[in-house]
């Protein structure tokens, strides 16, 4: 196939321990560290290989979110992505906007494959790329743990309740990567400098002429109450008992 | 390993180890001197700031030189001037403040700014790109290039991917040659390459050893109304003893945020004092307990911290590089600052490559630094600590302020040039000659313990990589320490990464939970048989600060 097309998202680090702003609207992101959302980077890393094996000609990434996000898209180029592409917006916005204006992007670019991860870290929405199947109106593959591409073919192996499942999709297509997809290489210092030097281009998002309005509203955030410490019982008569005093049985 | 690597190589003008305060000051100034020189900065941590730690107070007068117009820039890193400045003598049950009068000049917080030295080089580092200067987090400098003639010629990349057993994974990716015409070591305190330099060369000839401290500190968030952005306050006393130096510190900023810290000088003698512990210790002081109270606390960290001064700064320059920043040490102790001499640092070698680009080894900067602010900044306090480590607390810190008045008042010391005693390795005395310390249990609430901190530091290596922490004989630990000194390095680790665990035969087993480290490299310079060398683990790794 010509072009692979691989949307990715910035988010708070897995590493990061992420802290509620004081005022309950959100987490505080500010002075964190931000990185590609691990299973985009496994997209990422996917859409790499099948164009090392001569089964793709080019791999684009996008990313829609701010400034920062090109971080992201570096990182992608370093992996080996061929160019990449930021829709730049400062504000909230949901997975169906997403879904949209990557719905753009692919009329523009007119790849034969989009894979994305399945979701992002930060809101576990996992949406945006059934969104996406459906408004381009393609066939779609969800938590892919395994992946071939034969002819105008694609074979995507998905771990199901007891057992693998794997579906046959023509192209063009949609893919969403699971963690048990391939473990992304580490980018190289030769390979981080080349990337610097890769295209990265960058569009506002107002000029896509997309609705990007947010259709919910965050009511509060609040950290998890911490859980209450345990403790021993002395024989499984006190642990039943204290268990009915709970209400528990 | 024995297979032999192909490695890339790239080459620029300078290379610089470290994206902190020094090295991203000589990368900036080196940019606005000479446009077309090509500066590569190289930094392990997962991005410029992420290993950034200090109090901090700053002195913004090297920055008001580099960066003359940070003080109207809408993303300045520092907003928040010392208005109060407080000091006291702790003991167990009381606060004596000590008259703001009886400070030392020498010691004045007047135009200082409370921060975060990670937000800090956050803006220097966008500083440096926007001036073309290339920086590459999550890599680590591993090795020095020396050409035929013993000139260090640029440094080597660390290698990713590789097993615990030195065996390449399916993602082993080798390192790459950095060549340069010089090399700007800016590791911090203890950098692992500057090690390597000052014994190779001998820098330290004259010099004679360095002096550390291990300072801890913790970011909290208090209900609002008890933070007083611009307060800052610092303690001297309990909970060391009068033998042991440090003290504590705590700043108030923004957000209701408020910094707590303490600094243990790493020439303390009790191998059972914990630096660690001794910091939750400090917070249980009712003075300490009453401003914590309902509070959270939101980070944690650590970083060793060079106290030799004037005395100990080594010869800054080899041939084909230089140190620069904590890397040579100009941590002003008593002021409990260096950035402000590591900014300068780092402008100062750059003008001396800027005045002479082709020089080997850069005299400018080596024989230029005692008649320049750094200089002028560590002499007139340069007795401080030699006097605090051999007299303690009170008679020492009295002699060192005494000193730092005559140095005001008449231009000199009565003291001349004190000599430091001994390295803080060779500081510990037998378990056998002193009376352990206990501490009191975790209440995790206003103290903890080391791993529940270790989490919030963002620490994480990649799995299944060798061991950055090496032992120089394996059986030391077992044979020597443990019975000796009941294994130290259990105590002052900050971060849990030694341990001593029982083995289900009874016997022990000396533990390295690498997988912790915070890279503070104290474990490096107090092990008291210099058994452990501290390496950079694969690029990326070690805590994630944010604003620390």
């Amino acid at each position: 196939m010509k072009k692979i097309l691989v949307p990715i998202k910035m988010v708070l680090d897995a590493n990061m321990r992420p802290r509620v702003k004081a005022d309950g609207t959100g987490i505080d992101l500010s002075g964190m560290k931000l990185s590609i959302n691990p299973f985009c980077e496994i997209a990422v890393e996917e859409a790499v290989r099948l164009k090392e094996k001569g089964l793709a000609e080019q791999v684009v990434a996008i990313s829609i979110g701010p400034a920062k996000a090109q971080d992201s898209l570096r990182q992608a180029l370093a992996m080996g992505a061929d160019s990449a592409r930021l829709i730049e917006t400062d504000g909230p916005i949901e997975p169906l906007a997403v879904a949209k204006l990557i719905r753009m992007v692919v009329d523009e670019e007119k790849p034969e494959l989009v894979i994305l991860g399945k979701q992002a870290v930060d809101d576990d929405c996992n949406q945006t790329g059934q969104m996406l199947a459906a408004l381009l109106d393609w066939p779609q593959a969800t938590f892919a743990s395994a992946l071939r591409v034969e002819g105008t073919v694609v074979h995507v192996t998905r771990e199901v309740d007891g057992g693998h499942q794997t579906l046959s999709l023509p192209l063009p297509a949609v893919v969403t990567t699971d963690l048990r997809l391939n473990e992304p290489r580490h980018c190289s210092l030769p390979n981080i400098m080349k990337a610097r030097k890769k295209a990265l281009d960058v569009t506002p998002v107002a000029a896509c002429g997309v609705d990007t309005v947010p259709r919910l509203k965050v009511l509060g955030v609040k950290p998890p109450e911490p859980r209450k410490a345990g403790r021993r019982v002395a024989d499984v008569s006190e642990l039943v008992g204290d268990l009915r005093a709970a209400g528990a049985i | 390993m024995d297979e032999v690597t192909q490695r890339d190589h790239v080459t620029c003008d300078v290379v610089i180890v470290g994206a902190g305060p020094a090295g991203l000051a000589a990368a900036i100034r080196l940019k606005q001197r000479a446009a077309d020189i090509s500066v590569i900065v190289v930094e392990k941590g997962a991005e410029p700031g992420a290993h950034s730690l200090s109090g901090m107070v700053m002195d913004p007068s090297a920055l008001d030189t580099l960066v003359p117009d940070w003080r109207s820039d809408p993303d300045r890193p520092l907003t928040i001037e010392v208005t109060q400045d407080h000091f006291a003598f702790l003991t167990s049950g009381r606060a004596i403040p000590l008259p703001e009068k009886l400070f030392p000049p020498l010691m004045s917080n007047k135009g200082c700014f409370i921060g975060s030295l990670g937000t800090v080089v956050t803006y220097l580092a966008k500083k440096a790109e926007d001036l073309g200067v290339d920086i590459y987090p999550a890599i680590a400098a591993t090795e020095l290039l020396f050409d035929a003639a013993g000139r260090v010629t640029g440094i080597v990349t660390g290698d990713m991917g590789v097993n615990k057993d030195g065996t390449h994974s399916k993602n082993y990716t080798p390192g790459m040659e950095l060549r340069a015409r010089h090399t700007l070591l800016a590791e911090g305190a203890r950098g692992s390459l500057s090690k390597i330099a000052i014994a190779h060369f001998g820098l330290d000839a004259q010099s004679g050893f360095q002096k550390f401290g291990t300072g801890l500190k913790e970011v909290w968030e208090l209900p609002p109304g008890r933070v007083v952005p611009g307060r800052i306050a610092h303690t001297l006393g309990w909970p060391l003893d009068r033998k042991t130096g440090g003290g504590s510190f705590v700043y108030h900023g923004q957000g209701n945020l408020l910094t707590v810290g303490f600094v243990v000088h790493l020439d303390y003698q009790n191998p059972t004092l914990s630096p660690f512990d001794e910091f939750q210790r400090f917070k249980t002081h009712p003075s300490m307990r009453a401003l914590l109270d309902g509070g959270r606390r939101i980070a944690y960290g650590a970083r060793a911290l060079t106290e030799g001064g004037w005395q100990a700064v080594p010869r800054l320059t080899f041939p084909g590089g230089a140190l620069i920043g904590c890397a040579a040490g100009f941590m002003n102790v008593p002021r409990i600052k260096g950035s402000h001499n590591a900014i300068a640092s780092g402008m100062q070698v750059a003008d001396a490559i800027v005045a002479d680009p082709d020089a080997v080894e850069l005299t400018a900067w080596r024989d230029g630094w005692q008649d320049s602010p750094i200089g002028r900044d560590l002499f007139a306090v340069r007795n401080v600590k030699p006097l605090w480590s051999r007299h303690g607390l009170p008679t020492g810190v009295a002699l060192g302020a005494a000193d730092m008045w005559c140095h005001t008042l008449f231009g000199k010391s009565p003291f001349g040039t004190l000599r430091h005693d001994k390295p803080d390795w060779a500081s510990l005395r037998p378990l056998a000659e002193v009376t352990p310390i206990t501490y009191p249990k975790p209440d995790h609430v206003l103290t903890f313990d080391r791993l529940s901190s270790v989490f919030l530091s963002g620490t994480t290596h990649a799995e299944n990589q060798p061991c950055h922490l090496k032992l120089a004989d394996p059986a030391v630990p077992l044979a020597r320490n443990l019975p000796l000194y009941g294994e130290p390095a259990r105590l002052y680790c900050p971060a849990g990464v030694y341990e001593i665990a029982k083995l289900p035969d009874g016997t022990d087993s000396f533990v390295i939970n690498a997988q912790n480290c915070v890279h503070c490299k104290t474990c490096d310079i107090k092990d008291p048989d210099q058994n452990i060398t501290w390496t950079p683990p694969e690029g990326g790794g070690g805590p994630i600060y944010a604003g620390m």
